[in-house]
């Protein structure tokens, strides 16, 4: 983890910010995919924007990295105004977005030497700079393959050394690890702690909150374009609860009569899912957890399945905001 | 593990180099260019086959028909083949530029502090090159099967020229279409849409002096005439300056539209 997650930036009056946003909304017709978000992010901090498939957060980074003007709100970004001055943001940040933003028909070194040109290196420096990214990226033996060749863990670690040729001050990394395997995804955290750790401000949208709590110092959580929560990983398990019950019934008929017995039993809302018959309910501690199973098998309620856990992301929306992230017919049961 | 960290710390502490000029930015985006003639040399092939095939079709099936023989018939087409070869190409351009906005590799170029316009001067380079190799590829092979342009090597170097400023206002119709839709594909069919009628309905393939009175008039018209009669007359050498002007109006006047529309629609967000 990086040292910064247990200390209280936000209100330090003298940590200067990466980010500072007051307000921002950007909507798209009739759906508003960002309303009205406030962020600081202070420098030098892994921050996590966390939230499901749609909740706003591309747009969000998209347009504190100058790709998508928002319709309300305004932005400070490494001192400068997002509105005003987008030119001398884009000087201080960089942004690696959702799908790799490379060009598969050159190879890895050329994408590089490319995007150093066009930064002002010339022609042995820009070539030097790619060269020492790939090397850092364990890319020097793929440097000379077509991008479209590379597996999706390579991809990602080309764009973010793609990201890196002058040091950002800010780096934006939208999902950087969606759809890699667990091995790529561990080396791509691996980078981005050690770029944290040399001092690059990080700001990461992510819908694992695995991730958020792997990396990041702060984390905010958005749903529907809002920020419903933010704080450290810890403030929002505690928040959540930790010690998730997870229960599966063998008769899917009974979940009512059960949910009623644990909400009861342990005094917190119970989540239900008719589809696998499943309960999930904030138990606390083991004890809690194993009065609560015996009282439902006490009731004669069959228990086939359950798990004492982290609560998933959508148990952590359901804490939140006492409804699932995504799911509409449940937010009106 | 350690293997990452001493370069990752000496690669974070690297600072900007002097800004460089917008020519430079888009010369870049040409040598962008150039590398994928050598990493995707099959889409020369594509651009050369089609005017080729028509070359060969039209001169040895409809040319004798057409022109009394394929020899007569080659001499009038061959300059009209050029134009259409430029249009088409540019299709391809406008194809390729909406393949990377769909790809997010625009968001990257957006997002540096770079002049603007200088990925599309890139592409327009890049076109510009390919517009030459095919020119060159299908005169060679007209100068294979017989042609013969009268006004010797000035005449070709004049034709070559006027081709390329055709082929840089045309290409903004595609930089435009490939800035508004996101489906390389969608761009090909609303492109080749608009320039068969176009090229076909023009004096390229034949004279109009058969055509019904109404489609006669359109071909008068019709910008494509005036580039082909011009591209005639410069390789033949009868070219006068008001044809050479008649023929860039439309590559002009495109330009003045489009250039500040594809700037406007790039930078829109």
């Amino acid at each position: 983890m990086n040292d910064t997650s247990s200390s209280p930036l936000l209100h330090a009056d003298k940590v200067p910010l990466a980010i500072s946003a007051r307000g921002l909304a950007k909507h798209f017709g009739d759906v508003r995919a960002v309303d009205g978000i406030d962020l600081e992010v202070p420098r030098g901090m892994i921050f996590a924007i966390l939230g499901p498939n749609g909740a706003g957060k591309t747009t969000l980074m998209r347009m504190l990295a100058t790709l998508a003007r928002p319709d309300a709100g305004t932005a400070t970004i490494m001192g400068y105004d997002l509105l005003r001055e987008p030119h001398q943001v884009r000087s201080s940040i960089a942004m690696t977005g959702q799908f790799a933003s490379l060009d598969e028909d050159l190879t890895g070194r050329e994408n590089l030497v490319l995007l150093a040109r066009l930064w002002g290196f010339r022609g042995r420096e820009a070539k030097a700079r790619a060269d020492a990214l790939l090397t850092a990226f364990e890319l020097s033996d793929a440097a000379g393959k077509q991008v479209k060749d590379y597996s999706g863990g390579m991809r990602r670690r080309l764009d973010i050394a793609a990201s890196l040729i002058v040091t950002p001050g800010l780096l934006f990394l939208d999902e950087p690890t969606t759809g890699l395997d667990p091995k790529a995804r561990q080396d791509v955290w691996r980078m981005i702690r050690q770029l944290a750790g040399a001092g690059v401000t990080i700001l990461l949208t992510t819908q694992y909150l695995e991730e958020a709590d792997q990396l990041a110092g702060r984390i905010a959580v958005i749903d529907h374009g809002r920020k419903i929560a933010e704080g450290t990983s810890r403030e929002l398990k505690a928040a959540t609860g930790s010690g998730f019950l997870h229960v599966t019934l063998a008769d899917p008929g009974r979940l009512g009569e059960a949910a009623a017995l644990l909400e009861k039993r342990l005094g917190r809302p119970v989540q239900t899912s008719v589809e696998g018959a499943r309960l999930a309910v904030i138990a606390g501690t083991a004890q809690a957890a194993n009065g609560a199973v015996s009282a439902l098998l006490a009731a004669g309620i069959d228990v086939t399945d359950f798990s004492l856990g982290q609560p998933s992301l959508d148990e952590v929306f359901f804490a939140l905001t006492g409804r699932p992230a995504e799911s509409e017919e449940a937010k009106a049961a | 593990m350690s293997s990452i960290d001493p370069s990752m710390r000496t690669l974070t502490r690297v600072e900007r180099p002097r800004q460089p000029s917008a020519l430079s930015n888009a010369l870049v985006f040409a040598w962008r260019a150039v590398l994928k003639f050598r990493h995707v040399p099959e889409q020369l092939f594509d651009l050369v086959m089609t005017p080729i095939m028509f070359t060969l079709l039209f001169t040895f099936v409809f040319g004798g028909a057409l022109a009394g023989s394929t020899a007569d018939y080659l001499q009038y087409f061959l300059p009209g083949i050029l134009v259409q070869t430029v249009m088409f190409n540019s299709v391809y351009s406008g194809m390729g530029l909406s393949t990377d906005l769909s790809k997010g590799l625009f968001d990257r170029f957006r997002s540096l502090p770079i002049w603007s316009l200088a990925p599309f001067a890139g592409l327009m380079v890049g076109d510009i090159l390919r517009h030459l190799i095919a020119g060159a590829i299908i005169l060679t092979i007209g100068l294979i099967l017989g042609f013969r342009p009268e006004a010797g090597i000035i005449g070709v170097v004049g034709a070559f020229l006027l081709l390329i400023a055709i082929g840089f206002g045309v290409g903004w119709v595609f930089i435009v279409l490939g800035l508004l839709i996101r489906t390389p594909m969608t761009v090909m069919t609303i492109g080749f849409t608009f320039l068969f009628p176009l090229v076909f309905a023009s004096n390229v393939m034949v004279e109009p002096a058969t055509m019904p009175g109404w489609l006669r008039a359109f071909v008068e018209v019709n910008p494509v005439s005036h580039m082909a009669t011009a591209m005639r007359d410069l390789m033949t050498g009868g070219a006068d300056l008001s044809q050479i002007l008649l023929a860039l109006a439309a590559p002009v006047v495109l330009t003045l539209i489009l250039a500040p529309a594809t700037l406007w629609l790039y930078l829109r967000r």
